[in-house]
């Protein structure tokens, strides 16, 4: 599913953030990146959906080749892959209902199709009832909800989420995970950069530890393994 | 594109108008301002080549016959000249004719020319055409080389002076209005790039989700192309309704036949159309040089 393969990556400033990453991420895992900051976990995250292009190496995801793909075919590898970030990135004027249908509208899904999708995924994060309320009336957690919602929205494969409990208390964090382990359950592939000890070592899952821009472990149902 | 998606983008164009306030105004304003200079600029040039081109075709050859010349050579000159490659007609006018002409143009102080109807001191003249202008100077080269033939006159100069100020005018003008023309696409790409920067959360999200760069460019295309032609309305009712004024109180009015203007219709409303497209073409520039930036990542 995700493959990389002797990855470098040294941003134009000068700062490298990988130094020779290999990895196999099959369908359908869950992964944790961990690291101390700095580490290069936002980098790897990021090298995935083409937001950043490695240095050199080659990376493959599903069946796109991302070292030789054309640059009008990124928004393509983009349609398979839902990414959601620490601070949500909603849009402040859109209802919960828009900001979900919007990720539908701009791949030019058929608007018949659109309200009936909208709908099942925010059954799915159970905001169904909060579909016309704006981002702003909301608590953080439910934000995060709605931006995990757009993710899914058009069936991605492959779920990135970059320290999506940060900024979320404990309580709410548990919330967030259990719909990330729904949306794992159903076959799609999570990749999530954290640093929460708890909820590392309490919902066990593979563990991939990033030092200095290097993987230094690599471990099935691992340990967060830092203290903080 | 889907019609659904075209609408969105319509919609999306509007509505990016609408936000920018003033820099719109501002914007099409500076359209506004440089389009009823162009159309003015053109009017001018392009009636000014019309006239050049009138006189021009109005251009005679007077060929002056010797005065000793028999009527057989009178003839056979007549004969030489219709040999000459290029030339349209050939009528002949008489010394008595071309004596009349000259009381007429004269009026009053024409008169006294009267007295030489007995002895007509005027030559006979071939009055020749070309039919094309530009062979107007080289057939009246050949004609004064005949023998029998004392001078050629042709008015070269004011068509060749008319020409030169119309090239004048013309270089201008054009330099003038690249000039505004740039300063129009540079006011609506920043008016454009106002919007870009209101929105760049919302197109950092549109890639994210995977919108293709077309699909995020085309909203910005239609602000551009509306501040276009926003901007042109002014400067198409300037000139259709100066035009007609120019038209109804000057047609008739002039003893010259050759200062004539263009007929409003067509020449107004294609001037207009091309205000129109020299417009959109302004603002679908201005919209692609301040997009083509930002999405280059
Ligand atoms: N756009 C950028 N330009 C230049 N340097 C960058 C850029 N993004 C990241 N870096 C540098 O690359 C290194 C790795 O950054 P990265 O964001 O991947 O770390 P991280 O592991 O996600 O850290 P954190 O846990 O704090 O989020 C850092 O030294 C950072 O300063
Ligand atoms: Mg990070």
């Amino acid at each position: 599913m995700i493959l990389m393969n002797d990855i470098y990556k040294t941003y134009a400033n000068g700062v490298t953030a990988l130094n020779g990453v290999n990895v196999d991420i099959k369908q359908g895992e869950f992964v944790y990146i961990v690291g101390p900051s700095g580490a290069g976990k936002s980098t790897f995250i990021k090298l995935i959906f083409r937001e950043v292009k490695p240095t050199n190496g080659k990376i493959v995801v599903g069946d796109m080749d991302l070292s030789k793909i054309k640059e009008r075919k990124v928004p393509y590898l983009r349609r398979n892959i839902g990414v959601v970030y620490q601070d949500f990135k909603l849009l402040p004027k859109l209802s919960v209902y828009e900001n979900i249908a919007f990720a539908l509208e701009v791949i030019e899904e058929p608007p018949k199709n659109i309200r009936n999708r909208v709908m099942e995924v925010l059954e799915q994060v159970g905001l169904k009832n909060k579909a016309r309320f704006l981002p702003n009336e909301l608590s953080g957690g439910e934000q995060q909800r709605v931006s995990i919602a757009r993710a899914i929205v058009n069936k991605a494969k492959i779920v990135i989420a970059d320290e999506p409990t940060g900024n979320l208390d404990p309580e709410t964090s548990w919330e967030i995970m259990k719909v990330f382990e729904e949306i794992n359950a159903s076959g799609t592939t999570i990749i999530m950069a954290t640093h929460s000890k708890e909820i590392v070592n309490t919902i066990k899952k593979r563990v991939i530890a990033i030092e200095d821009g290097l993987i230094v472990r690599d471990e099935h149902r691992g340990d967060y393994g830092y203290e903080i | 594109m889907k019609f659904s998606t075209f609408r969105r983008h319509l919609r999306e164009g509007f509505k990016n108008i609408f936000r920018n306030g003033w820099m719109t105004v501002a914007s099409i304003g500076a359209v506004t301002t440089t389009l009823i200079l162009v159309g003015v600029f053109l009017a001018l040039v392009l009636n000014l080549n019309e006239m050049a081109v009138n006189i021009e075709s109005d251009v005679e050859i007077n060929t002056m016959i010797d005065l000793t010349a028999t009527e057989e050579e009178i003839i056979t000159i007549g004969d030489e000249i219709e040999q000459i490659s290029g030339v349209d007609s050939v009528s002949f006018s008489s010394n008595d004719d071309e004596l009349a002409k000259l009381v007429d143009s004269m009026g009053e102080e024409g008169e006294s020319w009267r007295l030489f109807e007995q002895d007509n001191p005027l030559n006979h003249v071939y009055i020749v055409r070309a039919q094309v202008p530009e062979d107007t100077e080289r057939i009246a080269n050949e004609i004064e080389t005949l023998s029998g033939v004392e001078s050629v006159v042709f008015g070269q100069d004011v068509v060749e002076q008319l020409f030169e100020f119309n090239k004048y005018a013309r270089t201008i003008g054009l330099v003038l209005i690249i000039a505004l023309v740039f300063t129009a696409i540079f006011l609506i790409s920043n008016t454009i790039k106002i919007t870009i920067m209101a929105r760049s959360t919302e197109i950092g999200i549109q890639k994210l989700v995977g919108a293709t760069n077309g699909f995020i460019r085309w909203p910005f295309f239609i602000e551009g192309l509306l501040l276009g032609i926003l901007g042109s309305i002014i400067p198409v009712a300037v000139i259709l309704g100066g035009y007609y004024y120019l038209d109804k109180n000057f047609s008739g009015n002039i003893s010259f036949s050759f200062v004539e203007i263009l007929p409003f219709s067509p020449f107004a409303w294609q001037l207009s159309l091309m205000i129109l497209i020299i417009g959109a073409v302004i603002g679908v520039w201005g919209s692609v040089m301040s997009v083509r930036k930002f999405l280059k990542v």
